[in-house]
C-alpha cells in the first residue's frame, strides 16, 4: 500500500478536531480530512465510489494513521468487499487478522421479515458495539445505511433510531462515515443528511458527452473553513486521487536557466541560449508541419542531458513515434530503455477532461520528469467546452511551473483559423511561442519556423525555414532578396539563378579583362616598334655627328697640309687672324 | 394443519427491557395456543452475547428467528400483532 502525504495532515483549523481520510488531495481542501469524533456524510449516485471512499477511510486509517477501523456494510458481504479492493492492493482479510479492522455485514431482506409490533434497532447497537470494542476501532463505516429504509418499513422508527445511532457514534467519539444514495432534490434518499449535519461530502459521476468524469464536492463542513469547488478525482490503482487543483496558486519562482531547445539554431533564435527551465512552451502550426518533431528534438536532447521526460502522446503510440523519429535519425529508445523517458499514450476520448487532468497529474507526480510534452493539447478540445480546456490547461502550467517542470505543449491549428490564434486560446499562459507554418509558394509547401513570442529574452524575429532531413531538424535562413522571401525549391532555384547570373558576371569580366590586356599587348607592340624606329633614327643621328668630326678632322689636315705647301708659318695661321682684327 | 415435527424459535432480545418482556410473553401466549409440546424457545440476550447477532443477521430487537422447521422465518417486533404473527409462522395461510 502507498503511503501518501501522511506528514502534512493534520493541519486543521483551531477549533474543530480533524482525522484524515489519508485519499491524496482530500485531507489539503478539506484541511486535513473529516471531523474527529464525528460522523460524516458521503453521498452520490451509484457507482460513483461511496464504498471505495469509505474503505479507503478504514483502510488508511488502520494501515497509515494506526487507527482500526470498523466496516459495517449492508449491501456487500465482506468476501465481496474484499475481492472488489484487492486490485487496488487492500488486504482486507489481512487487516481483519491484525485487528486493524472489523467488517459486519448487515443482511436486511424485507421479504424475510414480518413486521409485529414495536422494535428498535438495538440489535445494530450492539453489533456495533461489539464490532468497536473488539479493534479498539476509532474509526466507523456504515456502508449504506440507507438498505435499512429498503427493509424496514417503520420510517419513524428507523429515523428516530437514526438520530439515535449518530447520537450514540459522537458519544464513543468514533469518526464515522455513513455513505448515502443520492436521492430526488435532496442529497440522499431518506435526506438523512438532516441527521448528519458536520460534514457532508458529495461525490458525482456525471457523464458528458459521451465521457465520463468523476468530480467531490465539500457541501458542507460545520466549523471549518473547506474547498468550496468541485474537484476532480479519480479511480485508478491505487484508490482515489482528488485533485486540489485551485490550491496552486499563481507565486511559482521562475529561474533564470536557459535549457536547449535540442535544435542548435534554434538556440540562437532564442537569445542563443535555448528556453528557459520550468517555462512553457508551445509549437502550434497545421498538420504536417513538424510540431511533434521538433518535441522530440527537444526530449532527444533533454535526456541527452540526463533529464526526465515525461511524453504524453494523444494521437500517435510510443512505438510509432519513436520509429519516425528514427527516420530523422533521433533514436528515443535507448531513452526510453534507460527509465528517461516514459510515454504516457491515450486516446484523448478515453476519459474525461478532469480524468485526464489527473491522470497527468499523477503520472508528474509519480515520474518527476523535469520536461513534460503535451502532444497535441488542442484534441483536449473534442472533450468539452474550449473554456472547460482552457482552465484545465491553465492548471495542467500552473501546476507543472509549481515543479519547475518544463512544458512543451503541441497544438494542432486548423487552416481556416488564422496561425496566431491558438486553438485553446492558452496563449496568455504560455512563455514561448514558436509557430511552424506552411509556406505555399511557387507551387509547393515548405516549412517555416519563427518565434512569435518568448518572454524574458531577446529573441530573433525572422523566418527561418525548417527542414526535416536524416540529421534532424535542421533551420535554413531563408531567401531575401529583391523578389520577397523564398523557401524550398523556388529558393534553391534562385539561388542557382543568383549563381548562374554570377557566373555569367564572372565570365563578362574575364572576358573584358582578356580584350583590354590584349588591346594593351598590341599597343607594347606598336610602342616596341615605334621605339626601334627612334633607334634608327638616333643612330642616324649619331652617325651625322661622326661623319662631322670625321669630315672636320679632314679638313684641319688639309688646310695644315696647303699652309705648309705655302710654308706658311704654322702659328701665322693664328698670327695672321689676330693681326686682321 | 398442525406440524408434527419440533419447533425451535429464538428470540433475540437487548437486556430485560419492556419490549423484550412483551414479546416473550406473546410468544409464550401463541406457542401455548397453537404449538403445545412441539416448541422450544430459547432467549438469547444480546447485551450478554454481542457475538450471536451477526449469526442470524440480527439488526432490530426484539427479534424472533423459526430455527425449525426450515426455512428460516424472521419475525421483528413485540409480537403483539397475534395475526401477523402466525403468518410469519407459517401457521396461517397468507391473506
Amino acid at each position: 500500500m502507498r503511503r501518501k502525504r501522511t506528514t502534512k495532515e493534520p493541519s486543521a483549523a483551531p477549533g474543530v478536531d480533524k482525522c484524515p481520510v489519508g485519499i491524496i488531495g482530500f485531507d489539503q481542501i478539506t484541511n486535513g480530512g473529516v471531523p474527529r469524533g464525528r460522523p460524516a456524510l458521503v453521498c452520490g449516485g451509484a457507482g460513483c465510489g461511496k464504498t471505495l471512499f469509505a474503505i479507503e477511510f478504514v483502510v488508511r486509517g488502520a494501515t497509515q494513521f494506526n487507527e482500526p477501523g470498523v466496516f459495517v456494510s449492508f449491501e456487500e458481504t465482506a468476501e465481496e468487499l474484499a475481492a472488489n479492493v484487492r486490485s487496488l492492493g487492500f488486504d482486507l482479510k489481512q487487516l481483519v487478522r491484525r485487528k486493524l479492522l472489523a467488517m459486519d455485514f448487515i443482511h436486511v431482506e424485507r421479504s424475510e421479515i414480518e413486521e409485529t409490533g414495536s422494535y428498535d434497532l438495538e440489535g445494530l447497537f450492539v453489533r456495533l458495539q461489539y464490532a468497536i470494542d473488539s479493534i479498539k476501532a476509532k474509526r466507523v463505516v456504515l456502508d449504506t445505511i440507507e438498505a435499512l429504509f429498503a427493509g424496514l418499513s417503520d420510517t419513524a422508527v428507523l429515523r428516530a433510531e437514526l438520530r439515535r445511532l449518530f447520537r450514540w457514534l459522537k458519544d464513543k467519539g468514533v469518526t464515522a462515515l455513513i455513505t448515502g444514495e443520492k436521492g430526488e432534490g435532496a442529497l440522499t434518499r431518506q435526506g438523512i443528511e438532516e441527521y448528519v449535519s458536520d460534514c457532508v461530502i458529495l461525490l458525482d459521476h456525471r457523464i458528458q458527452d459521451q465521457l465520463s468524469t468523476r468530480r467531490l464536492r465539500v457541501v458542507k463542513y460545520r466549523g471549518s473553513a473547506h474547498g468550496t469547488n468541485e474537484y476532480p478525482f479519480i479511480i485508478d490503482k491505487d484508490g482515489i486521487s482528488v485533485l486540489p487543483i485551485t490550491s496552486v496558486g499563481l507565486n511559482h519562482k521562475a529561474s533564470s536557466e536557459r535549457i536547449s531547445s535540442g535544435v542548435p539554431r534554434l538556440d540562437t533564435m532564442l537569445d542563443g541560449r535555448g528556453f528557459f527551465r520550468g517555462s512553457s512552451i508551445m509549437v502550434s502550426g497545421t498538420a504536417g508541419t513538424g510540431k511533434t518533431t521538433l518535441g522530440c528534438s527537444f526530449v532527444h536532447g533533454a535526456c541527452g542531458r540526463g533529464e526526465r521526460c515525461l511524453y504524453f502522446a494523444f494521437e500517435e503510440s510510443p512505438s510509432q513515434i519513436v520509429r519516425n523519429m528514427r527516420s530523422i535519425g533521433i533514436d528515443l529508445q535507448p531513452w526510453i530503455d534507460k527509465g528517461l523517458l516514459q510515454f504516457h499514450a491515450a486516446r484523448p476520448t478515453l476519459y474525461g477532461l478532469e480524468t485526464h487532468l489527473s491522470v497527468m497529474h499523477r503520472q508528474i507526480e509519480a515520474f518527476k520528469p523535469s520536461v513534460v510534452v503535451v502532444d497535441p493539447v488542442t484534441t483536449m478540445l473534442t472533450e468539452g467546452a474550449a473554456h472547460d480546456v482552457r482552465s484545465m490547461l491553465l492548471r495542467l502550467i500552473d501546476y507543472m511551473k509549481s515543479l519547475q517542470i518544463t512544458a512543451y505543449l503541441v497544438s494542432l491549428s486548423h487552416i481556416s483559423n488564422p496561425a496566431e490564434q491558438s486553438e485553446a486560446e492558452i496563449s496568455s499562459l504560455i512563455d514561448t511561442w514558436l509557430l511552424v507554418r506552411d509556406l505555399e509558394f511557387a507551387g509547393e509547401r515548405n516549412r517555416g519556423l519563427y518565434i512569435l513570442k518568448s518572454r524574458g529574452m531577446a529573441h530573433s524575429n525572422q523566418i527561418r525555414e525548417f527542414v526535416l532531413g536524416p540529421g534532424g531538424v535542421e533551420l535554413l535562413d531563408v531567401y531575401l532578396g529583391p523578389q520577397g522571401m523564398l523557401t524550398g525549391s523556388a529558393r534553391a532555384l534562385q539561388e542557382t539563378r543568383d549563381q548562374a547570373q554570377a557566373h555569367a558576371n564572372e565570365r563578362e569580366f574575364n572576358r573584358v579583362q582578356a580584350e583590354i590586356a590584349a588591346r594593351r599587348s598590341v599597343l607594347e607592340a606598336q610602342i616596341g616598334s615605334l621605339q626601334n624606329k627612334i633607334k634608327v633614327q638616333d643612330q642616324l643621328i649619331e652617325q651625322l655627328v661622326l661623319n662631322r668630326q670625321a669630315n672636320e678632322l679632314t679638313g684641319q689636315a688639309e688646310r695644315r697640309a696647303i699652309a705648309a705647301s705655302r710654308r706658311a708659318d704654322i702659328d701665322a695661321a693664328g698670327g695672321g687672324r689676330g693681326r686682321s682684327k | 394443519m398442525k406440524p408434527r415435527m419440533a419447533w425451535n424459535l429464538r428470540l433475540y432480545i437487548a437486556g430485560p427491557t419492556p419490549k423484550s418482556i412483551t414479546a416473550f410473553e406473546n410468544l409464550k401466549k401463541i406457542c401455548e395456543e397453537h404449538l403445545k409440546g412441539e416448541y422450544h424457545i430459547e432467549i438469547i440476550d444480546l447485551v450478554k452475547q454481542p457475538q450471536l447477532a451477526k449469526g442470524d443477521q440480527i439488526l432490530a430487537v426484539p427479534t424472533l428467528v423459526r430455527r425449525l422447521p426450515q426455512p428460516i422465518k424472521k419475525i421483528i417486533g413485540d409480537l403483539s400483532n397475534t395475526e401477523r404473527v402466525l403468518v410469519g409462522l407459517d401457521l396461517r395461510p397468507q391473506g
